[in-house]
Parts: C-alpha cells; structure tokens; sequence
C-alpha cells in the first residue's frame, strides 16, 4: 500500500505536460516576443500590423517544423536580442542570471554567522 | 488668477519650508527642552498652503480653466467630472504636487505625533523631511510647474487619454502614492535616529504604524493598478513585468522586510542596523523607480511626457540623497550585538527578509540590466516575464513553507516539536494537489511544489488560527488575513497560469470557428454613438460543446475624438470558476477581425486572495493588543 | 570614516549605477535595425507582383548591387521618397527590387503608373511576411545589398536626399 502511494507521488511529480500541442505552443512563443513597434507588448498582447504579421510568421516556422529556439534565433538575427523577452544566456547576460542567486547565497550565509556566533 | 495665485501658494510654501528648515536646526543647536510653538505654527501652515494649491488645480480641472497649461493639455470640457478630477493627478505636473502633498501631510502627522515624546528625534525627522519636501517643491517650480500658464487662453483642452478614464486607474495613483511617497516619513526617521542617537526600540516604535499605512496602500495601489490591466489593457493578463510595475514592486519588497523586521527591534532590540538600511532604501529605490520611469530611459506602457532635464533633476536629487544618507549612515559606528536562535521567531523574520531581498534582487536587476547593456556592450536586451517567472519562481516555494511555519514560533527561543500537526498538515497539502492534480489534469513539477506549499501555508495558518481562537485572542488576525491570503494568491495563480486558455484567430461577421471543443460565431457588427465616443460592438457567440455552456459576449473597439485615439474594450463574463475573455481588433485593409479569446480560471480568486493579504495590515493599524 | 570590505563594495556599485543612468539618459533609445546590416542575404522566394514567377535569391547577380525598396500604395511617406527612387533608377550600377508590401494589385499598379515604375523587378509581400527576412519594421524601408549580398545598409524611413548621395558613393566604390 504504502509503495504504491509512493509510485503514484513520484509519477505526478515528474509528469511534464504534454507540449505537443501546437496551440501552447505557439501562444508561448508569443508570449515570449516583444513587439518591437509598441510601448512594452508583447506579439501576442498586441493589436498592431507588425503583431499580426509575426504571428503569421511563427505560425509558419511552427508548422514547418522549426522549434522554439529556432524561430527565436530567426528573429533575434532579424531583429536583435532586443525581441525576445528571455534573454539568451551569454557573456553579457552572465550577471543577469547569476547576481539574483548570488545575493540570495550571500544572504543565506549571513544570516547563518548570526547563528553560529551563539555557540562560541 | 488662478495661475498667479497658485504660484504665490507654492512660493509661500517654500518659504515656510525653509523657515521649518532654519528653527528646526536651531532648535537643535541649542538644545532647548521646548519645542518652540512657531515650529507647530509653521509646519499648519505649511500644509494649509500646499493643500490649498493642490485644491486649487482641482478646480482649475474640474471648471475647465485652460489658462492652465497641465489643464489644457490634460483636460476637455466633454469629459466627464470624476475624470476632470482624476485628470490631476493622470499627468506629470500634477502628480508631483499630488507627491509633495503626501510628503508635507506624513510629516506634520508625523511630527504631531511625535514632538512631545522625543524632541530632538522629531526635531531631526523634521529637518529632513523637509529638505526632502524642499527638493521636490524647487523641483515642481523649476520645471513641472502645474501652474504654468498658456497664452492666449485656448477654448477647448486637448483631453485625457481614453485608456486612463476609468475608476481604477483614477484611484491607482494616491494609493500608490500614499506607499511609496510616504516611505519618505521613516527614510527621514532613520537619519533622525542616527543623528540624534535614538534609541532602537523608540525608532521602532515611532514608524512602525507609519509602514504599515506605506506597505498598506502600496499593496492596495499594486492590486488596483493591475486590475485596471487585467481589464482595461485588453491582453487578458493581469501582471506584465513592466518596468513601472516593476518600479512599484521594488519599494514593496523593501517595505514588506521592513513589516516585519520593526517588529525583532521593538521587541527584542535586535536588527537595528538593518532596519536603518530597510527604512532608507524604501524611500530611495522609490525615487530610483521615479526615475526610471519618468526620464524615459525604459521602454514601458506607461508614458509620461518624457523630458531629459526632468530624468536629469531626478537623477542629482537622488545621488545627493544616497550620498549624504550614506555618509550619516556610516557615520553610525555602533554595531549590533546580537544573537539569533535557529528556531525563534528572529531568524523567521530574518528569513523572510532574506527571500524579499532576492526577489528585490532579481526584479531590480532584470529592470536595470537592459540599460547597462545599452550603455556598456551597446546591445539592447529585453528582460521579461520568462525572465522573471523562471528565476523567482522556484523560491517561491522554501519562502511558503517559512512564513506557514513562522508565525507560531515565539521569541527567543522555542522547542519545535509539534512536527506531527506538520507532517499531517505537509500530507493533506500533498493529497489536495493530488486531488487537483487528477482533476484538471497535468501540470509541471514546479507547479505541483508551488501548489503543495501554498496548500500547506493555508493550511497551517488555518490549524493556528483556530488554536488561537480559542484563547480569544484575535491579536494575530491581521497576519493571519495576510499570510492565508497569500497562500491563496500563490495557488490561484498557479492554477490560472497553468489552466488558462488562449485563442488567437481571424474571423469576419457572420463566421463560425471550432477550436479544441469551443465554438466561436461572430454573430454581428453594430455601430453606437456614445457620449464622448463611437463605439463598435462586436456580437460573439461561444459554445462549449463539452460542457455545453453558452455565453454572448459583446468587445468594443471604441472611436474617441479628442484625443483621436482607439481603444479596445474586453468583453470579460465573471463567475466563480473562471473568466471568459474576448477582445477584437481590426485588421487594416481586410474584412477579418483579429480575436482574442481566452478561458482564465480564477480570476475573481486571485483578486479576493491579492485584497485579503492588504487587509492585513490596514486590519494591524487599528487593532490594539 | 573607517573604511572596509562592505562600504566599499556597496558605495562602488551605487556609484556605478548612478554613472550608468546619467550616461543612458544621454542614449538614443529608439530601436534600430543596424544589427541586420552586414550579414548576407537570407534565401528568398517572393512572387513578382504582375505574374505568378518568383523570385529567388538565385537571381541576383554577382556584378551589381541591389537596393531593395519595401513600398505600399498607401504609404503616405513612400509618396515622397518616389522621385529618388526614380532618379536612383538611372544608376547603373545599381538594380532597385521593389517589394509591394501588403497592398492591393490594382492600387499598387495605379501607384506606379501614376509616379512612374522605378523598380527592376517589382515583387508582392501580400501579408507581410517575406519582408520579415529584411527585418522590416515600418515601411518605407530600403536595404542595400553589395555584390556579394550582404547587406551593407539599412534606411528606414523614406530616402533623403542624403541617402540618395550616400547610396551613390558607396555604389561607386572602387
């Protein structure tokens, strides 16, 4: 009993949903792209010209078989890195990506010599 | 006259600022027992001076006075009354003297409060507030004058943006400004505990009711303006990470720490350093924010007239103010001593405030990144919600799980060994999201841990609050409202990130289109003739085949005429299970209309969820042990 | 003052910031597409606009540059640019490609037989989506191609004057 409530634990926490479906997909990758012409939108908030033919473009690239990074590579060459919202792990983006978690160790440590200090 | 008359209010008040200024730091200096009633007298008439002038553009809006340039260029004699009025504060001029007024009231408030009890704590807190409170008057005279006037008198204004005439937005703004501007009150008790050598419980004492008004109303101010998002905007989310959210969120963070870590000083006299350095950078990432936001220099939905000497004058204010906030600061060379135990509510606390500076890490950074890269590597990036959803997200889940376990831990020192009620309370968090999980079928492993924990925060708040109950104490509601109200925030929204539905498609009148199992008609096209708009109404008709509902729903592309602008009105069908939202939106040179459909589970939770954890802390600053 | 690690680190990287907002507030902010400016041609295939052939990158020749011009009939700023895309024409060093961008056959045509036909070849982008491999972002935008085909400029906005002499000079290089 007890391992079969252990199977089924594990087998919900590792299930990944199934990211087949074009339409999540594709209103993901939407997401995921600024509208260059527009105050801080993204493609898929967007009502604008240049939104509408993005998203023609994405629904093309999709159907041709390109994945996500692909079609997001296609446009930063087209565009610059300054489309797509998640920024590419880089040199110049190290820091981005890292500084959050290096504050969050600092503090962590910190917080720990404040305990520590009582045993001396 | 108006213009001349509201200069005259606001050279009076600079005046009397600078005579605040000059008795307050003679009074100091001599060190005299009373406090001289001319200080009193000074500091009413400082607030009878600027209220008025800010009364006085209320009327210059509300009766149309376009010898006004800020009236002019934000008002039309068509509009509407409550929007005249929010019209003040919906542009830069006004909402400065709207700023300057929060200050000079958090002041004279603050001060009355205070003079009798600790005078040269609150002769200090005085001065500074009032150079504060003198370096944004120079700045609204110098170049945001909303008294400025325009000759010849034009007759008609040019109009407030339609997207900003709406209740929410009209009462976005003091809400926020009440947070983030009166954190100004505790930024000037900071540097007036460390002049004055105050003691630590004192300061804590003396601000503590005034951060929880700021955190309050910032939170207050945070929902409202993402409400308006959620149905104003017409993009269906209710949360951007935009560079202005962001700038509200910062101070929020910052406040939030601070919430709690008064609470270690007052008690138990601890932390008092770090409560220095929270109280001053509340105020300071406020005026970072400012910046950011009014210079222009990010790109973000929100614009105001973007003017370099304005960024410019912001920027020097706030670098001297880090300066000289800084060099006070160090100039403090006590150091605590203190000593934490693992399972008391110190380190709790201190634990919270940990992950808040995380977050403020990660969100302060994402928004600042893109302009260093401009300027150093001349590469411009774009951080957005990816960014932040996959870097704060899975630390949602330890902070969860600490501020469920948090608020029963006493001070000093606790054995911990109620971990049977714990793991009963883990195991009936872990069956509910399973009982979700089969339900509404898959979601991610992050999603199933974010939901497992905001469960189990729920959970454990509702198991105290209801020993609590039992001794009829209700001291610890307020933070039961607060907490409990988080955990259901974080689980709706899980749950709604991970079970909204969205549509995008092409459709013209009279069509029918069958995604998934939702059937979209485009029954009809009418066009209205309103009151200061035309509008056109788009009749949809959606039919769930599975469930067999079946909702109309009526989006609006609305014409307004000064100014020339369109906007797109959601069509949005609220119930307890979810929001049925549509938007429509022309396609230049093509019969078809683009739409926007989108199913969001929740949404009237998440609102509930986002006001419980608010009312918390209004709830704390009226109930008395 | 008594200096150490914390204070020091912390007033560096205030000072740091605060230099890099007063530098940005100097910075154009507007976007450009300068990052597509010397990468080669990406392969294409658009449609002429009068028949049903395409055209492929296959077809621009080694022994001319080519400046392509994305252009609608109901572009008010495209009006303008028009005489110097006509005197361009005379240029023979160059061949212009003309690239209708969502527009309407018959509008398109009136256009051109009212200003007059400046383009080599004058292909259709009906909705759009050939002129993204431009990175196209308002019309009227031009690209200047080398004879390699890497793209050596990008205008957007209608052609000035000044372009007209920069498009000239860098033409006759050589």
């Amino acid at each position: 009993m007890k391992n079969k409530f252990i199977i089924i634990f594990f087998y919900i926490f590792f299930i990944e949903p199934s990211a087949a479906e074009t339409n999540k997909l594709e209103s993901k990758i939407f997401k995921s792209l600024r509208c260059i012409v527009c105050q801080g939108q993204s493609i898929a908030e967007s009502n604008s010209d240049f939104a509408q033919t993005i998203k023609i473009v994405v629904r093309d690239k999709i159907d041709q078989g390109d994945n996500e990074k692909e079609i997001y590579e296609f446009l930063a060459e087209k565009y610059g890195e300054w489309i797509i919202y998640k920024p590419k792990f880089n040199y110049i983006n190290s820091l981005l990506w890292f500084s959050p978690y290096i504050v969050l160790v600092f503090g962590g440590l910190l917080i720990f010599k404040y305990l520590k200090r009582r045993k001396q | 006259m108006l213009s001349n008359l509201g200069n005259i209010l606001l050279f009076g008040s600079i005046f009397i600022t600078l005579s605040i200024i000059y008795f307050a730091y003679q009074n100091i200096k001599e060190r005299k027992f009373l406090i001289e009633k001319n200080l009193v007298y000074l500091s009413f008439f400082q607030i009878t001076f600027i209220i008025t002038s800010f009364l006085l553009l209320i009327f210059a809006f509300v009766f149309s006075d376009f010898s006004l340039l800020a009236v002019y260029q934000n008002s039309h004699t068509a509009k509407p009354i409550f929007y005249k009025i929010a019209g003040v504060w919906g542009n830069h001029e006004g909402s400065l003297l709207l700023w300057v007024n929060i200050m000079v009231i958090f002041s004279f408030l603050f001060f009355l409060f205070n003079y009798k009890l600790n005078k040269i704590y609150s002769l200090y807190t005085l001065l500074v507030q009032n150079i504060l409170i003198l370096g944004f008057l120079v700045f609204l005279i110098s170049n945001s004058n909303p008294f400025f006037k325009i000759l010849p008198i034009p007759s008609e204004g040019l109009g407030l943006n339609p997207i900003l005439q709406d209740p929410a937005l009209a009462i976005h703004p003091p809400l926020l400004y009440l947070g983030f501007v009166g954190s100004s009150i505790y930024f000037s008790a900071a540097m007036a505990a460390i002049l004055s050598n105050s003691n630590g419980k004192n300061f804590a004492s003396s601000i503590k009711v005034w951060v929880l008004i700021s955190w309050s109303f910032q939170s207050l101010g945070i929902i409202v303006g993402s409400i308006w998002a959620y149905y104003e905007l017409g993009w269906g989310g209710f949360w951007f990470w935009d560079p202005v959210e962001n700038a509200s969120l910062i101070p929020w963070f910052c406040m939030t720490s601070l919430v709690h870590s008064v609470l270690v000083l007052e008690k138990r006299n601890y932390l008092y350093n770090w409560v220095l350095i929270l109280s001053i950078i509340t105020f300071i990432s406020s005026v970072t924010g400012t910046f950011l936001v009014r210079s222009g220099i990010l790109n973000s939905v929100h614009t105001f007239a973007n003017d370099p000497a304005r960024g410019m004058y912001i920027l020097i204010f706030l670098s001297l103010m880090i300066f000289f906030s800084f060099v006070i600061f160090f100039k403090r060379k006590i150091n605590d001593n203190f000593y934490l135990e693992p399972i008391s509510k110190e380190t709790f606390i201190l634990s919270n405030n940990w992950f808040m500076m995380f977050y403020l890490a990660t969100v302060f950074i994402g928004t600042i990144y893109p302009i260093f890269t401009q300027v150093l590597y001349d590469t411009k990036i774009s951080v957005g919600p990816p960014f932040y959803n996959s870097v704060i997200a899975p630390i949602i889940i330890p902070f969860l799980i600490m501020m469920a376990i948090g608020p029963r831990i006493s001070w000093i020192k606790q054995k911990y060994n109620d971990f049977k009620s714990l793991i009963f309370i883990l195991i009936l968090s872990c069956a509910i999201n399973f009982l979700i999980f089969t339900f509404l079928k898959s979601y991610n492993l992050l999603s199933n841990l974010i939901i497992i924990s905001s469960l189990f925060l729920i959970l454990h708040s509702l198991k105290d609050f209801i020993i609590n109950s039992k001794t009829k104490s209700y001291y610890n509601l307020p933070s039961f409202l607060s907490h409990t109200g988080f955990g259901i925030l974080m689980l709706f929204i899980i749950l709604n990130h991970n079970f909204s539905k969205e549509y995008d498609l092409n459709i013209k009148v009279g069509e029918t289109k069958k995604i998934d199992n939702i059937e979209i008609k485009f029954k009809d096209l009418k066009i209205e003739k309103r009151e200061n708009y035309n509008a056109i109404i788009g009749d949809f008709n959606i039919l769930d085949l599975n469930k067999n509902f079946q909702k109309n729903l009526n989006p609006e592309i609305r014409i307004y005429n000064n100014p020339q602008t369109l906007t797109f009105e959601s069509a949005i069908k609220t119930n307890l299970q979810q929001d049925l939202y549509l938007t429509m939106s022309n396609i230049d040179g093509s019969d078809f209309y683009n739409v926007k459909f989108q199913i969001k589970p929740f949404m009237i939770w998440i609102w509930f969820a986002a006001l419980l954890t608010a009312s918390g802390g209004l709830l704390r600053i009226f109930l008395k042990k | 003052m008594k200096i150490s690690f914390p204070k020091i680190i912390s007033i560096s990287l205030v000072a740091f910031s605060l230099i890099v907002f007063f530098l940005a507030l100097n910075i154009e902010k507007r976007y450009s597409t300068e990052k597509i400016v010397g990468k080669s041609v990406d392969n294409f295939e658009i449609k002429f606009l009068n028949n049903d052939e395409v055209f492929k990158k296959q077809d621009l020749t080694n022994d001319k540059y080519y400046l392509i011009n994305i252009w609608a009939s109901w572009c008010l700023p495209c009006r303008k640019e028009h005489p110097i895309l006509m005197t361009l024409k005379k240029e023979n060093k160059l061949k212009i490609i003309g690239i209708n961008f969502k527009d309407k056959k018959l509008n398109a045509n009136n256009f051109l037989g009212e200003l007059g036909n400046p383009y080599d070849f004058s292909l259709s982008d009906k909705d759009g989506t050939k002129s993204i491999l431009f990175g196209v972002y308002g019309i009227p935008e031009s690209i200047l191609i080398d004879k390699k085909h890497k793209i050596i400029r990008k205008f957007i906005g209608p052609l000035n004057v000044k372009d007209f002499e920069d498009i000239l000079q860098l033409v006759n290089e050589k």
